[in-house]
C-alpha cells in the first residue's frame, strides 16, 4: 500500500507577494447543494457574515490599498448584507467580483440581481461544469442547466460576456468526478462554441478548477473509494512551475465569522494563517499580511496539479 | 472465465515488454506520437481512441479511453456518440458483405 503524498515532501513554501484581493466568504448558506462543493453549502447552513464583520471588511478595504473584493459563499447573494457590501466597496473605488450559481436569479425575491450586477459593473464568476443539461444536473441538481442557460441569457443581454471589460463574465469549469480539469484553452474553444450554436450565448474566459478532495467532493472521493487514488493521482501531477501563480500570494480569504485564511480551502480546513499577524479581519493589518509564509497542506497538491489550478483558473496556459 | 481480464492488469501492460524490449519501445514511442496533438487535438483523438476500443473490445482500452474523454471535459453524451459512429461503421461493414454472398450465391445459382 502506497503512503499518503505530502506536500510538504516537495519542498514547495509559498510566500505572499503582496494583497491584491481580499476574498470575503460572506456565508455557506445556498439555494443548491452541489457535489462538487469544497465548503458543502446548502439551503441548511445557517453560517452567515453579521453586518457588524461586513463593516469590518469595508473598513479593512477603505484602509488599505487592496484592490479587489471576491466575494463567494455559499450562494453570497443570500447574506443580507451582500447588496451594502458591494455599494460601499464599489465607492471606495475597488474592483469586485461575484462568484454566482447562476440559479440564484430565479429564487424569490432576487428579481433585481441582473441589474445591480450591471449598475455596479460587478465581474461575475459563474459555475458551469459542462455544456450538456444531464452533465450539469448530475453534479449540481434537476433543473439547474436550463435555469443556468436562461440566466446566462438574461445576462447577455445587460451586455455581460461579450468581450467588453466593464462587464466581464467567466464560467468556471471543474471536473464532474475524480479527475483533472483538461488544458483550458482547448476547453474555452469547446465552450464557446457550444454555448453559441446551441444556446446563442456568449463569455468571456473560461476558469478550469481542479476540485479538492475536501468538502462535499471529500466525501464522494471516500464514499466512492476514489480518495486514495485521487490524492496520489493530484500528488504525481504536482507541477512545481505553478508556484509562482497560486492565488494565495496575492489574497486573504476572509471566513463568515471574520476569521482571516490564506485561502477558502484552508477556511474549510480551518488552517489557521502562520507568524504573528492578527486573525481576524476587525484588526486587519495590510503590512503585516501582505508578504507573510503561506500555511500549507497537503491538499495544496489540488492548486499545484498539472496546470495548476487557482481561483483564476489555471496557472499555466 | 469471469476474471479473465482483471482491471489491474493495465497497469503491468510495460511487463510484455520483458520478453521483446526493443520492439516494445518502439510500439511505445509510436502510440504516444499517435496520441500527441497535431492536426487534429487530443480530445478529437482520445474520442477516436474510445470509438475503437469498443470497436476492438478491448476491456482496458475502453477503461482507459473513457477516462480521457472525461479528462478532456466530454461526458456520456459525448462518449455514445463515438460508440454509436463505432456501432454504425462495425454495422455497416457487417451488412455490405451481404453482396459478397449474393456474388457467390450468383456464380452457382441459374
Amino acid at each position: 500500500m502506497r503512503s499518503a503524498p505530502s506536500f510538504a515532501a516537495t519542498g514547495a513554501e509559498i510566500v505572499s507577494t503582496g494583497l491584491d484581493i481580499l476574498q470575503v466568504n460572506v456565508g455557506y448558506r445556498c439555494n443548491m447543494a452541489c457535489k462538487h462543493c469544497h465548503v458543502s453549502a446548502g439551503p441548511d447552513r445557517t453560517e452567515m457574515m453579521s453586518s457588524e464583520t461586513v463593516d469590518h471588511v469595508l473598513s479593512a478595504l477603505a484602509a488599505s490599498p487592496i484592490t479587489t473584493l471576491d466575494i463567494t459563499g455559499g450562494a453570497p447573494e443570500l447574506n443580507p448584507g451582500f447588496r451594502h457590501l458591494i455599494v460601499s466597496a464599489r465607492s471606495l473605488g475597488k474592483h469586485v467580483m461575484v462568484r454566482c450559481n447562476l440559479t440564484i436569479l430565479f429564487e424569490t425575491g432576487m428579481e433585481w440581481l441582473p441589474g445591480f450586477y450591471r449598475q455596479e459593473q460587478l465581474e461575475i464568476i459563474a459555475s458551469l461544469p459542462a455544456c450538456l443539461g444531464p452533465d450539469v444536473d448530475r453534479v449540481r441538481g434537476d433543473g439547474a442547466f436550463a435555469k443556468s442557460i436562461e440566466a446566462l441569457r438574461r445576462l447577455n443581454d445587460l451586455g455581460y460576456g461579450s468581450g467588453g471589460s466593464d462587464r466581464p463574465l467567466h464560467l468556471v469549469y471543474n471536473p464532474r468526478g475524480a479527475y483533472l480539469p483538461p488544458a483550458q484553452c482547448s476547453l474555452e474553444a469547446e465552450y464557446k462554441r457550444m454555448l453559441r450554436e446551441r444556446y446563442d450565448i456568449t463569455f468571456d474566459r473560461l476558469l478550469t478548477l481542479a476540485n479538492m478532495p475536501i468538502g462535499r467532493f471529500g466525501d464522494f472521493l471516500r464514499s466512492s473509494n476514489n480518495y486514495a487514488s485521487y490524492v496520489q493521482k493530484l500528488a504525481a501531477a504536482f507541477n512545481p512551475d505553478t508556484l509562482e501563480g497560486v492565488m494565495c500570494r496575492r489574497l486573504i480569504s476572509v471566513k463568515w465569522d471574520g476569521t482571516l485564511y490564506d485561502c477558502d480551502f484552508n477556511q474549510v480546513l480551518c488552517l489557521p494563517l502562520e507568524g504573528d499577524c492578527p486573525r481576524h479581519i476587525a484588526e486587519f493589518d495590510y503590512d503585516c499580511l501582505k508578504n507573510r509564509a503561506i500555511a500549507v497542506g497537503d491538499h495544496c497538491f489540488g492548486c499545484t496539479a498539472g496546470q495548476g489550478s487557482s481561483c483564476g483558473g489555471a496557472i499555466e496556459r | 472465465m469471469s476474471d479473465y481480464y482483471k482491471s489491474e492488469d493495465l497497469a503491468r501492460f510495460a511487463e510484455v515488454g520483458e520478453n521483446g524490449p526493443e520492439l516494445f519501445k518502439k510500439f511505445m514511442a509510436w502510440y504516444q506520437a499517435a496520441l500527441e496533438p497535431g492536426l487534429l487535438t487530443k480530445r478529437e483523438k482520445v474520442l477516436i481512441g474510445l470509438a475503437v476500443a469498443h470497436s476492438v473490445q478491448c476491456p482496458y482500452c475502453i477503461d482507459a479511453y473513457t477516462k480521457s474523454c472525461l479528462e478532456e471535459g466530454m461526458g456520456m453524451e459525448h462518449m455514445t456518440e463515438a460508440v454509436h459512429v463505432a456501432s454504425a461503421i462495425r454495422g455497416g461493414a457487417t451488412l455490405i458483405h451481404a453482396l459478397q454472398a449474393k456474388n457467390a450465391a450468383d456464380k452457382i445459382s441459374l
